[in-house]
């Protein structure tokens, strides 16, 4: 059963990939180069309302060019392989990101036990922690490098990649801190009954009790943090200008996009590969907590 | 935890000993008395069914036995102690009408948790884990997860862990409620072997009145607004129970006592009238 469960999962996995390349392609033959444009007014530029993308060479190179363009070298002979490139630098990313992903996995926690420890800390807190989400990244990243800098000039050792590692972690711990704070408060009130009947302390019943209770919450909370610590990476190396990662090269690549409209799109498929790695990685976690994502079948 | 000493009273002997118990409960509707001024005594072995409409305090006199609530007025002694040291010395197991397993714990390891959370070494707690899931019947699912076993199976596996730690005094709250007749009626046989076995005392709260009389030496009923004990009823039949007794007149006159202790007059028998 589970093996079988397996493969269609596989199967299924390939199924989707191949239809994208075929619905790639097929729009690219069929859909006009300017995409498909409404309302347009003969002779006049810009006008009308594009329902589609563009088809043309430049914004949508042929599938083929683009795999061809991550074996050639990045900008002419001598240079590195795209390739090369793209996988160094989803690597780093994937560091920055899961660097932010334990900060924010920490933060969570604690911010998780302080509220259900203390009603009053909820009330205080998670409205916060619900606003902060609403300040956008590209605000206050300048603000994180430009602390980091000080820091620096302090004499305080702040590389670059932690602020980015920093900005990812905060986009990430709100889905954390959220869904650690759902499971800790998950559990049942004659369980919670069963272990003051043992005479159970607080760190007794957290342990055997709340922390176990709160992996099947906790679990799908951890993969999108992890979604969201990498974009949070990728835009924080963009924002503050940080090379080498694979939100540096999207930037770098897009800069040649005119002369060469394929090279922009390994990156791009970098980003895909980090966000796959990321997921499977969580799953990795999860399966080694399946113990735990056990119901008790209602009685 | 240190020991307190019995005060030098008879009722040091008894299992638990409640006197003038008051519960009062503030709601925004105004204060609801749950119990009033209740007296109760278990001696020790003694099996004593509480049972009662709902809103009579039956659950609420369990839990005031079992520290997880605390009397507004009167006082409780479990083994002479006051309910709170009894609870910390782990003088009471207690079960739920929820098993409330642990469900990523094996039946052996959702037993052990109370041997473990105070410090009993590994080999010793396997050794009774093993002892409990034999006298509950379970040999063959000890490995077994929660969701592995049948609600009948999951009940078993919380009267073994409420046994864990030798208790002389079982509290159970509806244990048998939401199962089906034919398990309850088993699990109510086996109940009276493994009181017997433990030689402990039972405090048991139920719906059912053949269940009460089955089961128990005295059925205290209750009655409700405000909570309070309103006659008991003591059962002769001695010992365990077997199938041949829910058959026998002795049970159905003792039936009949119970209900009309609950509905407070005769009730006329149907082939009487």
């Amino acid at each position: 059963m589970r093996g079988t469960a397996t493969r269609n999962a596989i199967l299924w996995g390939v199924v989707g990939i191949l239809l994208i390349v075929v619905v790639w392609e097929l729009y690219k033959t069929f859909a006009p180069d300017d995409g498909i444009v409404l309302f347009a007014v003969e002779g006049e530029r810009r006008s009308g309302i594009r329902v589609s993308p563009r088809a043309s060479d430049r914004a949508m190179p042929h599938l083929f060019d683009i795999v061809q363009a991550l074996f050639q070298p990045v900008s002419g002979q001598g240079t590195p392989i795209l390739i090369n490139l793209v996988a160094l630098g989803v690597l780093r990313t994937l560091g920055y990101a899961a660097v932010g992903w334990i900060i924010a996995l920490i933060v969570a926690l604690v911010l998780a036990l302080v509220m259900q420890r203390w009603r009053l800390a909820e009330w205080g807190v998670l409205p916060w922690v619900v606003v902060s989400q609403t300040v956008p990244l590209i605000a206050f990243a300048p603000i994180l490098a430009t602390i980091g800098f000080q820091l620096n000039e302090q004499g305080i050792a702040w590389p670059q990649w932690l602020t980015v590692s920093v900005i990812a972690s905060y986009l990430a711990f709100f889905p954390m801190t959220v869904g650690a704070l759902r499971g800790l408060t998950s559990v049942d009130r004659t369980q919670l009954e069963l272990m003051h009947s043992y005479a159970a302390g607080y760190w007794a019943t957290l342990i055997k009790l709340r922390l176990p209770a709160a992996v099947p919450h906790l679990l799908p909370a951890l993969r999108l943090g992890a979604t969201t610590a990498i974009i949070g990476a990728i835009v924080a190396e963009v924002s503050i200008g940080v090379g080498g990662g694979i939100g540096g090269l999207l930037i770098g690549t897009a800069g040649q996009g005119t002369s060469d409209p394929a090279k922009p799109w390994g990156p791009v498929l970098g980003a895909v590969a980090l966000g796959f790695i990321a997921v499977g990685i969580v799953a990795l976690i999860s399966l080694l907590l399946s113990r735990f994502r056990r119901q008790e079948a209602t009685a | 935890m240190t020991p307190t000493v019995p005060p030098a009273t008879e009722l040091a002997t008894a299992a638990v000993a409640v006197s003038g118990a008051t519960k009062v409960f503030s709601t925004r509707a105004g204060d609801v008395h749950a119990l009033s001024a209740v007296d109760l005594t278990v001696a020790a072995g003694e099996f004593v069914s509480l049972i009662g409409p709902s809103g009579c305090g039956k659950s609420t006199l369990l839990r005031l036995i079992a520290d997880l609530d605390t009397p507004t007025a009167g006082s409780l002694a479990v083994f002479g102690k006051p309910a709170r040291q009894a609870r910390l010395d782990q003088d009471y197991g207690i079960a739920f009408q929820q098993a409330g397993l642990l469900p990523w714990r094996t039946v052996t390891a959702n037993i052990t948790l109370p041997l473990e959370l105070h410090g009993m070494s590994a080999p010793d707690r396997q050794q009774r884990a093993a002892e409990l899931i034999a006298m509950v019947g379970l040999d063959e699912f000890a490995g077994a997860f929660p969701d592995q076993l049948s609600g009948g199976m999951q009940q078993r596996v919380a009267i073994a862990r409420s046994l864990a730690a030798g208790p002389r005094l079982l509290l159970m709250d509806e244990p048998f409620g939401a199962l089906d007749e034919m398990t309850r009626e088993r699990m109510q046989t086996e109940l009276t072997r493994i009181a017997a076995e433990t030689g402990a005392a039972v405090v048991f709260v139920t719906h059912s009145i053949p269940e009460a009389v089955y089961l128990s030496d005295r059925v205290v009923v209750m009655s409700a607004r405000p909570g309070r004990i309103t006659e008991i009823v003591d059962i002769p039949f001695k010992g365990v129970r077997d199938e041949a007794l829910r058959e026998s007149p002795a049970f159905f006159e003792r039936v009949t006592a119970v209900r009309e202790a609950l509905h407070g007059a005769p009730i006329d028998r149907a082939n009487e009238r």
